[in-house]
């Protein structure tokens, strides 16, 4: 079993990948065998003055995904994602959480070896 | 008496007002530059330069042997600098904001101080007798208030050794760096231009500085500009107008070319001498007999997250948090 976190606008797969990870509204953790999906909301991170990445990074390994699917990271959140051991596929922006799925279970999304944003600090 | 020169719209004159009123002032005084992203106020007063030092903070430096992963130092920071991921605690000290509580709370001892470079003070002389502290933010570093913090004890030692008023220029906007700036104020100087853009910044700034039940005066710069609903606000809110700058080509030129306005002319003399007068006058009254309303507890700005929390055990931050 494999559990996907993808950065979302809302609550279901229809809903847009939110492009940004540590602001993003939400994540659609997805286990790949039963495809059941359970919401996460990342409301919190959205209003933190700073350390948004880091709170978000924390809250998708406490749900207990092993990928995140997103649009970008940045430099301290890619080197916490790192840590924890979860593989980061980038760039999804302009996709459904749906679409993005597929696109991981087709084998088409690579993983990042480098945050593809600069520091906001 | 220590005189606070803030505004909410950044250029409206506070810097123009703050070197008039330093190069006039009758008594001994501390100049200070706090606006330290964008200090400028050398421009007007022109100092030579005494010495410049380098400003650090103190920052967490991990020893990892000694690190048990007891998440005591995590759960501690309010500026996610430190977090752990799988067996690793991360430390950020870009995100650090010098509270100390990480060295209090590690049981091992694993987290020594090391520091990061905010910025410099510089420390100069002007008019061969007003010294002059400005504070320059380092390219790159995100937090001005540690750096103020240090300006403002060094500007409390000079203040205390001259026995002298001090005034300071602060940053703009309604901020922490705006609020950290003005809080050891006795007074605090408004500076608004009667422009619908100023107008609506000098209410957002009346708004933020209110709860510190200090006494506000204000300047109205470009004045003949615009209307008069700054005018009416003044006087709904007990607001007592200490000067008022006209909008003439004169001025703006005398400012392009580096002069201090309080030297331009007769008018511009008077006018600067008659601010002082009114700033003391606003010292000695009691800033509760002030009319107007506070508007309840000051969560460091308008602009401040209540998510950027308030670390317990550095309660001298106060507004200082972002």
């Amino acid at each position: 079993m494999t559990r996907i976190a993808v950065t979302s606008e809302g609550p279901t797969l229809q809903d847009a990948v939110d492009p940004r990870f540590g602001r993003a509204g939400g994540f659609i953790v997805v286990d790949t065998d039963t495809m059941a999906t359970s919401y996460v909301d990342n409301g919190a991170s959205q209003v933190m003055a700073q350390g948004a990445g880091i709170q978000a990074a924390e809250n998708i390994v406490n749900a207990g995904a092993e990928i995140l699917l997103t649009g970008f990271v940045g430099p301290k959140a890619f080197a916490a994602l790192q840590a924890a051991g979860v593989k980061v596929g980038q760039n999804l922006e302009n996709l459904s959480v749906g679409e993005a799925i597929e696109r991981f279970k087709a084998g088409s999304v690579s993983f990042a070896d480098a945050p593809n944003r600069e520091s906001h600090s | 008496m220590i005189v606070a020169v803030a505004s909410g719209k950044g250029g409206t004159g506070k810097t123009t007002v703050s070197a008039s009123l330093a190069a006039t002032w009758e008594r001994p005084l501390v100049a200070v530059d706090l606006d330290v992203e964008e200090p400028n106020l050398h421009l007007f007063l022109k100092p030579s330069l005494v010495s410049i030092e380098t400003v650090n903070l103190e920052v967490p430096v991990l020893d990892a042997e000694r690190c048990t992963l007891c998440r005591a130092c995590t759960e501690l920071c309010q500026f996610k600098a430190l977090a752990i991921f799988g067996k690793t605690l991360m430390v950020m000290p870009e995100m650090c904001h010098g509270c100390g509580g990480c060295f209090e709370v590690c049981p091992t001892g694993a987290l020594k101080p090391g520091s990061r470079e905010l910025g410099v003070m510089e420390i100069g002389h002007s008019r061969g007798s007003i010294p002059c502290l400005t504070g320059r933010l380092r390219i790159g570093e995100s937090m001005s208030p540690p750096l103020m913090r240090h300006i403002r004890h060094r500007m409390a030692e000079m203040a205390s050794d001259m026995s002298a008023d001090v005034i300071i220029d602060a940053p703009p906007g309604v901020s922490c760096p705006a609020m950290n700036a003005v809080q050891d104020s006795d007074v605090i100087l408004l500076v608004t231009e009667p422009t619908p853009f100023g107008f609506h910044d000098f209410q957002l700034a009346w708004e933020a500085f209110t709860p510190l039940k200090k006494p506000m005066g204000v300047v109205i710069n470009r004045a003949g500009l615009g209307d008069d609903r700054a005018y009416a606000f003044c006087k709904a809110k007990g607001l007592p107008i200490l000067a008022e700058i006209p909008y003439r080509r004169e001025i703006a030129e005398h400012y392009a070319k580096g002069g201090l306005l309080a030297e331009l002319d007769n008018e511009m003399r008077w006018t600067f001498a008659s601010l002082q007068e009114g700033l003391d006058r606003l010292h000695g009254q009691d800033p509760r007999a002030q009319p107007g309303d506070p508007v309840g507890e000051c969560e460091g700005g308008r602009r401040a997250s209540s998510a950027s929390g308030r670390s317990p055990l550095a309660p001298d931050q106060g507004a200082a948090h972002a």
